[in-house]
């Protein structure tokens, strides 16, 4: 089943006089409980196309439905109940606030949730993600309290807690050890198969690329390969990448 | 209201994050708002006690003089005709007809020689009065002796209350003036008792200059007018009608009036041929109490609408007294603290602007500190009017703690000045309640601007800001 389907995205900065065409037609879809890579050098627009699929960004034309809901024309806060509801985000740099308790990290996006969750309702929620994410025992940490790895734990359970079907992270493992970088991605890769989330990974790193069942390779602004998923072609992630140590064989 | 509640909890652990920065960042709004506390209870005692000062001289007062005449185009001035009667101050006595009045007592007035052995002295002012006087001027307890009855006023009885300026002027410190005779005008006088120290008036004359005695005597043994004649005018008087003599006191000193008539009456033709000049007995003053303060403009109504009546002025016609309330003075006095307490607010309203400045420049700084929260905060989902609500909360909310943290140091300090400085305090709800909502307003108006920037932050570069 699909859920997100882009249809000749198109998106242009105006820089004074000058007009800078950033993605020059961008079609492609991922199926539900998909786990793609997205994959650039940077300047190739894959900054700019993740934004644009996180609702973050509006294009200058094309379509975009996303779960069904074409999203491309929405408005800055129509866009944001779209994020609140079926986005999840997760960054680089974790992004947690600090002098706050993990739960409390967790519980953030709930106040902007319309659906009104009682106190106790949003902790349990909120304590069962971190259990899932493996850090039922440090709920009450503070994020100068947890290594890098526990900080991006902490941040998935965040954008898991409305219960998203959309998961991006945006170079998740940037930050991270190789062994940190592993268990990260095997969790996200547990999450597409277990939960049905479909996760995309932007990255510049066919070592985390490899974990996804697809990559999406993007280049001057247009879809290079994997645009879709065809199942008689095959993708191939391997070649390009640079360090073998990162090289992990997928599950 | 769950979203306000959120929103509240939100800001409130904003705040906790960072609570030397709140603190400090509320330290102006808590010194605007703890000096306004302070200034106003201390400014309200200060007042307080000046309220006190003109009870003192006696409350709800009404001062009723004669008015001025106009012979011939050249007016007297005030008191230039002789108007008022002790009868005029009887009649105000009546509780049927004056409902606000308390207590009426007519004053006669004498500057004379008072002697004590081989010492004399001037007192500032000799007041011939009833017993009434002393309840009016709130000057019940004597410092010593007792004070003269109606019966004293009704026998021109020789007697007289002294003040504590003539008692030092006439007698030894060791020296009880009590029941010793002075002589006033070459009259002797037993002194019956010393009033209480009431010290300087408002308008700095000397209270405790002053001798008391009964009206009658003060006015028929002192003030040089002969009773014998006044009673004589005032029998013709009321044999010529006047009904309403009955009600003088001074009726008492011939208990068989009634009774007997002195001289033979005359027929009706004869009153009516020979109309005598009435010569009555005048009061230089008639001091009035008002049932209280708000009755004061019914009392004086009251005793416009009788005295009017009893001197028979026509409708449109000038009035032959005057009427004098003292709430004017105390007007005067209050409308002063309310000036001084106006000037004072303006100080620390400049304070409080002086915290709100504060308050702003801190949140600038907070926002562009925390520009990588918010892009958060909008990445899952929080629309602009969200950001500009959770620090426009904050900042409310830190003014709002800064007012109560400043509440409670300002009663503090008023406490302290009370209690070492012994300065009366008033406790002021109204200006607890007003510090702490501008202190608010202050908070929404100087945290606006900084929650209009935060919430105009584009979640992309607010995301990417190092």
């Amino acid at each position: 089943m699909e859920l997100i389907r882009l249809d000749d995205i198109r998106k242009t900065y105006h820089l004074g006089e000058l007009d800078v065409p950033v993605l020059k037609g961008v079609s492609l879809s991922i199926a539900r409980g998909e786990m793609v890579a997205l994959m650039g050098q940077s300047g190739s627009g894959k900054s700019t196309l993740m934004n644009i699929l996180g609702c973050l960004d509006r294009p200058t034309s094309g379509k975009y439905w996303l779960d069904g809901q074409e999203v491309s024309k929405l408005t800055a806060d129509q866009r944001a109940v779209i994020r609140n509801k079926k986005i999840g985000f997760v960054f680089q740099s974790f992004n947690l606030l600090n002098r706050t308790s993990a739960l409390d990290n967790v519980m953030m996006p709930l106040a902007y949730t319309a659906s009104n969750l009682s106190g106790r309702e949003a902790r349990k929620r909120a304590e069962a993600l971190l259990d899932r994410v493996g850090l039922g025992d440090r709920i009450h940490h503070h994020s100068s309290q947890l290594s890098g790895g526990q900080q991006q734990r902490v941040a998935i359970a965040r954008s898991l807690i409305n219960r998203p079907p959309l998961l991006f992270a945006d170079e998740p493992t940037g930050n991270l050890d190789s062994r940190t970088s592993r268990e990260i991605l095997e969790m996200f890769q547990a999450l597409a198969a277990e939960e049905n989330i479909t996760i995309v990974l932007v990255t510049h790193d066919a070592g985390v690329a490899g974990y996804a069942q697809r990559a999406i390779r993007i280049r001057d602004g247009l879809i290079e390969a994997g645009a879709f998923n065809d199942p008689g072609a095959v993708t191939s992630v391997g070649p390009i990448a640079s360090d073998p140590v990162q090289m992990v064989a997928p599950h | 209201m769950f979203y306000l509640f959120r929103t509240f909890n939100m800001a409130l652990k904003a705040l906790t994050r960072n609570v030397m920065r709140t603190g400090l960042t509320t330290l102006g709004v808590i010194m605007g708002v703890a000096a306004v506390i302070a200034i106003r209870e201390i400014g309200q005692g200060a007042s307080q006690s000046m309220q006190e000062t003109i009870a003192s001289m006696g409350s709800n007062i009404i001062l009723v003089l004669p008015g001025a005449a106009n012979p011939q185009g050249a007016s007297t001035g005030a008191g230039g005709v002789v108007s008022l009667t002790p009868d005029d101050a009887q009649a105000l006595n009546d509780p049927d007809r004056c409902p606000s009045i308390v207590a009426v007592c007519p004053i006669v007035r004498v500057r004379l020689q008072v002697v004590y052995g081989n010492k004399n002295w001037q007192p500032n002012t000799t007041y011939g009065t009833t017993p009434d006087f002393l309840f009016v001027r709130n000057w019940n307890t004597l410092a010593e002796g007792i004070p003269f009855g109606d019966q004293d006023v009704a026998s021109q009885a020789e007697v007289c209350l002294l003040g504590q300026t003539v008692v030092k002027q006439l007698f030894g410190p060791n020296d009880s003036p009590v029941n010793k005779e002075i002589r006033i005008n070459n009259k002797p006088f037993k002194v019956l008792g010393v009033l209480s120290t009431k010290g300087a008036n408002m308008l700095g004359s000397d209270q405790d200059d002053i001798v008391l005695a009964p009206w009658t005597t003060v006015k028929f043994k002192l003030a040089g007018q002969s009773a014998q004649v006044t009673q004589q005018s005032a029998a013709t008087a009321s044999s010529s009608g006047s009904s309403g003599y009955q009600a003088n006191s001074l009726n008492q000193l011939y208990p068989n009036t009634d009774y007997a008539s002195l001289y033979p009456a005359a027929s009706a033709s004869e009153t009516a041929d020979t109309p005598l000049p009435v010569r009555f007995v005048n009061v230089d003053q008639i001091l009035v109490q008002a049932r209280a303060a708000d009755e004061i403009q019914s009392a004086i109504k009251e005793i416009t609408d009788l005295l009017r009546e009893r001197h028979h002025i026509r409708p449109g016609q000038g009035e032959d007294f005057q009427i004098r309330d003292m709430t004017e003075l105390s007007n005067t006095a209050s409308s002063q603290g309310n000036l001084m307490s106006l000037l004072l607010l303006v100080v620390a309203g400049i304070a409080l602007l002086v915290g709100g400045v504060f308050v702003m420049a801190i949140m600038l700084v907070s926002v562009t500190e925390r520009t990588r929260e918010i892009g958060l905060r909008m990445a899952v989902g929080a629309r602009p009017r969200d950001i500009l609500m959770q620090f426009l909360v904050e900042a409310a909310m830190m003014c709002i703690l800064g007012g109560i943290v400043g509440v409670i140091l300002g009663r503090t300090s008023s406490v302290l000045v009370w209690f070492f400085l012994h300065w009366p305090v008033g406790v002021s709800i109204e200006t607890i309640i007003v510090a702490v909502g501008i202190s608010a307003a202050v908070g929404l108006i100087f945290g606006f601007y900084p929650a209009w920037k935060a919430s105009r932050l584009d979640p992309i570069d607010a995301l990417r800001y190092e």
